[in-house]
C-alpha cells in the first residue's frame, strides 16, 4: 500500500455506549468485504483497533449505544468533537433502546433494586452501599439517545442495522454516492 | 365493618342495576348509564365496571375503554365536592394562578388529588366555554365564573362547614334565561352585538309552520339557495349534507345537533343554547322533515350539563305545543321527537364521527370516511351532524326567505356569525356580525388597544398579527368557528399562549393516529426547550416540517393540532428566533450533564451513609 493511498482513505472512529456490541458484530458481519473495507477506510479510535484517544481528526464516526452514564456522554462529546459526519447506529443510538426500559422508572428506585432490595442482593450488601467513586462513571437519570445529547447527521435503523445496511451506508459516505434506501432494509417485520 | 362494606356493595349493585334497567338494557346508551352512575356512586371503579359490563351483557373491556377515554369519568372518588378549574389560556390572562393556589392553600392538596379529609378535590380541566368570565370553574358540575383567591377560600370554608352546591352558589344570578328556576346559573350572557340571525326576535313555531307547507326538497332548495354553511368551522354546505341525507337509502334516519364547543375561548352555544333553545329544536325540526328523519340528538358537553334540566323542560314545553312529538304542526305523519346527550369531558368528540362513536357508548375516536355520517351514521344510519348556530341560520331562512340571508355576508359566506370574543379587551362577550367584519372591526366593538396578536378560530384556527388585523372574517379569508381570543402586547405569546395549546392539543388527542398522538406530544417538548433559551434553528426547521406529517391525522381535529405553533412561526417567526440558543451547533443545548447525574449523586451520596 503505498503512503500515498493510505492518506487519501476516509478514517473511521467507532464506539459502543450504552449499547451491546451487537450493531459493531453487525458491522462485522460484511463478510469477506472487510477486506474491500480496510482497502476503503482506515480505522482510528475504535474496538477495532483498540485505539482509546483521538489524536487525529475523523471523516466518520460510528456510534453505538445511547448515552446512560456520565462517560457516555464524555466519548459521544470527544466523537463530535473530531468527526465530521456523526452516524447514530442502531435502536440504541437513536432512540436509546432496551436500556431506556429504565426511564419510566425514578433511577432512585432502579439503584434501589440493584444494590440494596433486589431479591438477588440478599446480604452481600451488608454496608448497603450503593457504589459511588470517582474511578466509575456516573449513572444518568435517564437513558438519552445520542441526537439529544450533541447534533447527530444519520441514523441507521436497525436492531442491529443489517451488515448490508452498515457496508452500502459506508460506501455511500465515503464515495460521496447519495445510498439507494431499498425497502428490505428498514422493513423489520 | 364487613357487613356494613357487604350493605353497600349490595346498594351500589341495586343503583347500577336500576339505572342500566333505566336505560332498556341498551348498551349504546353506556355514556348516559355511566354518567347516572357516577353521579349516583361518586365514581365508577373496578368493581362497579365490571357489574355494569356484566349488566348490559358485554365485554368489561368495553365499558373500560369507554370510561378511560373521558376526563370526566372518575376510576376513584374525586371528593365530596369536585372542582374542575379551567385553565385555558384565558384563564391564565385572568388569574388562574393566584386562584389555583388559594383553592390549593386551602383544600390543603395539590392539583390532581383529593384533600385527606376527603372533601375537597382539585382538577385541572380544558376551556369549559366561559371565556369571557374567568377564571372559571366547574364544582360539582355547577359554574362558579369570575374567580378570586378570596371567593377561592371562601368556597372552600364552605364546603368544609358542609355547605351543599347551591349554597355555594348563592343567587347573583347572571342575566337573562341564566336566571330561570330551572337554570339558577352564576353564568352571564354579555350579549354585546345581537344580529338579524340567531339573537334576532324570535317566536318559536313560526318557521315550521311555513316549513310544514312545502314539501322537502323546497325545503332543501331553500337552505341551498341561501347558501347556508356550517358554523363549526369546516363550512360544509348545509343543503347538501341534508339532500344527501335525504337520499340515503334506509328509512331511519337522524338529525344531530352538535353542541359539544370544546375549542378554546369558544362559548357561543352555551348562549345560544340558554337564550335561544327552542330555536335549535326548531332548526333540528326543520331539518328532520327536510331529510325524513323521527329522532334527534342534542348532543352536549359535559361543561353544560347545568342546563339539563332547562333544556328538558324546553323540549317539554315544545311537545305541548306541538312543535315536537306526533303530528308536527297538525301535518299527519310528521313526527320528530329530540332526546339530550351529554359528552363527558372530550374536545375531540366535536368531531362529527368521534361525537356519533360517543352518542353510541363508545370512545370519543373519529371515524374512517367515507362511509360519511350522512350515509352511516348513528347506529349505521343516515345522520346529519348540524352545529347549534347553522340549525338556528336555517330557521331564519325558512321564516325570512333565502334572498333576505343571501344580502348578508360576503360574496362566499353568506349569513351571520356568532363570535365568542375574549382575552386582552374591556369587553369580551358575545358578537353576533355579518360574514365580512375586519379583525381590527372586532377589536375596536371590543375595546382592545395595543393587541400583539389574535387568534381566530380557537388553536385550531390561525394566530396573526396587526399587520394582517385587515383581513375579514369569512370562509374565503378568516374562516372561523366563533372562537376570538385577544392577546396583549404585554403578553408572552410562545409561553402564555402556543405553549397552553400545545399541551391543550397534546392532552385531547385520542391517540388513534400515530403523528398526532406522538407529535402533540413531541413538539410540546421541543417548544419548551425553545421557551427555555435552549432550542435551535433546526427545531424550528422540525416542528415545521412536522406539519405535513399531520395532514395524514384521520380529522380535523387531529390535522391543526399543531397550528399554534406553525401559524405562530409563520407570523411571529422573530418570537422564536429571539430566544435560539446561541451555542455551538454541534452540541445540543438542551442537554445539562450537571442535572442530568443529580439523582445519582443524591442517591449514591445517601446509600453511603
Amino acid at each position: 500500500m503505498s503512503p500515498k493511498s493510505a492518506k487519501a482513505k476516509k478514517i473511521v472512529a467507532t464506539t459502543s455506549l450504552a449499547g451491546c456490541f451487537g450493531c459493531h458484530m453487525s458491522l462485522l458481519d460484511i463478510d469477506e468485504r472487510l477486506f474491500d473495507l480496510i482497502e476503503l477506510v482506515e480505522f482510528h479510535k475504535s474496538p477495532i483497533d483498540d485505539i482509546k484517544t483521538f489524536t487525529k481528526e475523523c471523516d466518520i464516526g460510528l456510534v453505538e449505544g445511547g448515552c446512560c452514564n456520565d462517560e457516555n456522554v464524555h466519548v459521544l462529546t470527544e466523537f463530535r468533537k473530531h468527526c465530521r459526519v456523526l452516524v447514530a447506529v442502531g435502536e440504541c443510538a437513536i432512540m436509546g433502546g432496551l436500556p431506556a426500559m429504565r426511564n419510566t422508572i425514578p433511577l432512585k428506585e432502579c439503584l434501589d433494586e440493584a444494590y440494596l432490595g433486589g431479591a438477588t442482593v440478599a446480604d452481600c450488601n451488608p454496608g448497603r452501599v450503593i457504589p459511588c467513586d470517582p474511578d466509575i462513571p456516573k449513572i444518568l437519570n435517564r437513558v438519552y439517545p445520542c441526537h439529544e445529547v450533541v447534533k447527530m447527521d444519520y441514523f441507521l435503523p436497525g436492531c442491529p442495522p443489517s451488515a448490508d445496511l452498515i457496508w452500502d451506508a459506508l460506501v455511500a459516505l465515503v464515495s460521496g454516492k447519495e445510498l439507494a434506501l431499498e425497502y428490505r432494509t428498514f422493513k423489520f417485520d | 365493618m364487613r357487613t356494613g362494606g357487604k350493605a353497600a356493595a349490595a346498594a351500589a349493585r341495586t343503583t347500577i342495576r336500576s339505572v342500566i334497567a333505566r336505560y332498556g338494557d341498551d348498551a349504546t346508551r353506556l355514556m348516559d348509564i355511566l354518567i347516572d352512575i357516577q353521579d349516583a356512586l361518586g365514581c365508577l371503579s373496578r368493581g362497579t365496571v365490571a357489574e355494569i359490563a356484566k349488566g348490559l351483557g358485554i365485554p368489561q373491556v368495553d365499558v373500560e375503554q369507554t370510561v378511560s377515554f373521558y376526563h370526566f369519568f372518575a376510576r376513584e372518588p374525586r371528593g365530596t365536592y369536585a372542582v374542575y378549574l379551567n385553565d385555558s389560556v384565558v384563564a391564565d390572562f385572568c388569574g388562574r394562578a393566584a386562584v389555583a393556589a388559594a383553592f390549593e392553600e386551602a383544600a390543603g392538596c395539590p392539583f390532581g388529588e383529593v384533600s385527606a379529609d376527603g372533601m375537597v378535590g382539585l382538577f385541572h380541566t380544558a376551556c369549559i366555554g366561559m371565556s369571557d368570565q374567568e377564571p372559571a370553574a366547574l364544582i360539582n358540575g355547577q359554574v362558579f365564573p369570575r374567580l378570586t383567591p378570596e371567593r377561592a377560600r371562601e368556597l372552600v370554608a364552605g364546603m368544609r362547614a358542609g355547605r351543599s352546591v347551591e349554597e355555594l352558589k348563592g343567587t347573583a344570578y347572571g342575566d337573562g334565561q341564566n336566571a330561570h328556576p330551572r337554570v339558577r346559573a352564576l353564568v352571564c350572557n354579555h350579549i354585546r352585538r345581537r344580529g338579524p340571525t340567531v339573537f334576532a326576535d324570535y317566536s318559536p313555531g313560526a318557521a315550521l309552520a311555513k316549513v310544514t307547507r312545502m314539501s322537502s326538497g323546497e325545503v332543501i332548495a331553500a337552505v341551498k339557495s341561501a347558501s347556508v354553511r356550517g358554523r363549526g368551522g369546516a363550512g360544509f354546505p348545509t343543503g347538501m349534507k341534508w339532500e344527501f341525507a335525504r337520499r340515503a337509502p334506509g328509512d331511519i334516519k337522524y338529525i344531530f345537533c352538535n353542541a359539544d364547543e370544546g375549542e378554546p375561548g369558544t362559548f357561543k352555544d352555551r348562549v345560544i343554547l340558554t337564550e335561544r333553545p327552542q330555536m335549535v329544536f326548531e332548526g333540528m325540526a326543520i331539518a328532520a322533515y327536510a331529510v325524513g328523519a323521527r329522532q334527534g340528538i342534542l348532543y352536549v358537553r359535559n361543561e353544560y350539563r347545568y342546563l339539563r334540566d332547562y333544556l328538558e323542560h324546553v323540549l317539554a314545553d315544545l311537545r305541548a305545543k306541538g312543535l315536537l312529538g306526533e303530528a308536527i304542526g297538525g301535518v299527519a305523519g310528521f313526527r320528530f321527537d329530540i332526546s339530550i346527550q351529554f359528552g363527558a369531558g372530550a374536545y375531540v368528540c366535536g368531531e362529527e364521527s368521534a361525537l356519533i362513536e360517543s352518542a353510541e357508548g363508545k370512545r370519543g375516536e373519529p371515524r374512517d370516511r367515507p362511509p360519511f355520517p350522512v350515509e352511516k351514521g348513528y347506529l349505521q344510519r343516515p345522520t346529519v351532524v348540524n352545529n347549534v348556530e347553522t340549525l338556528c341560520s336555517a330557521v331564519q331562512v325558512m321564516l325570512k326567505g333565502p334572498e333576505w340571508y343571501n344580502r348578508l355576508g360576503t360574496e362566499q359566506s353568506k349569513g351571520t356569525k356568532v363570535l365568542c370574543v375574549s382575552g386582552d379587551c374591556d369587553r369580551p362577550g358575545i358578537y353576533e356580525v355579518e360574514w365580512g367584519f375586519s379583525v381590527n372591526d372586532i377589536l375596536a366593538m371590543a375595546g382592545a388597544d395595543n393587541v400583539q396578536a389574535v387568534q381566530v378560530g380557537g388553536p385550531s384556527g390561525a394566530c396573526i398579527g396587526p399587520e394582517e388585523f385587515g383581513r375579514v372574517l369569512a370562509y374565503e379569508d378568516l374562516a372561523t368557528g366563533g372562537s376570538f381570543i385577544i392577546v396583549g402586547n404585554h403578553r408572552d405569546l410562545l409561553k402564555d399562549v402556543v405553549l397552553n395549546f400545545a399541551r391543550f392539543f397534546r392532552e385531547e388527542s385520542c391517540g388513534s393516529c400515530v403523528p398526532c398522538r406522538a407529535l402533540t406530544g413531541m413538539a410540546q417538548v421541543v417548544l419548551e426547550r425553545i421557551i427555555a433559551g435552549t432550542g435551535t434553528a433546526e427545531d424550528v426547521e422540525r416542528l415545521q416540517s412536522w406539519q405535513a406529517i399531520m395532514r395524514y391525522n384521520r380529522c380535523g381535529l387531529g390535522q391543526t393540532a399543531l397550528n399554534p405553533i406553525t401559524s405562530t412561526i409563520k407570523h411571529f417567526r422573530g418570537l422564536y428566533d429571539a430566544r435560539l440558543s446561541t451555542g455551538d451547533p454541534r452540541f445540543v443545548p438542551s442537554f445539562d450533564l450537571a442535572a442530568a447525574v443529580r439523582d445519582y449523586e443524591a442517591a449514591a451520596g445517601a446509600g453511603k451513609e
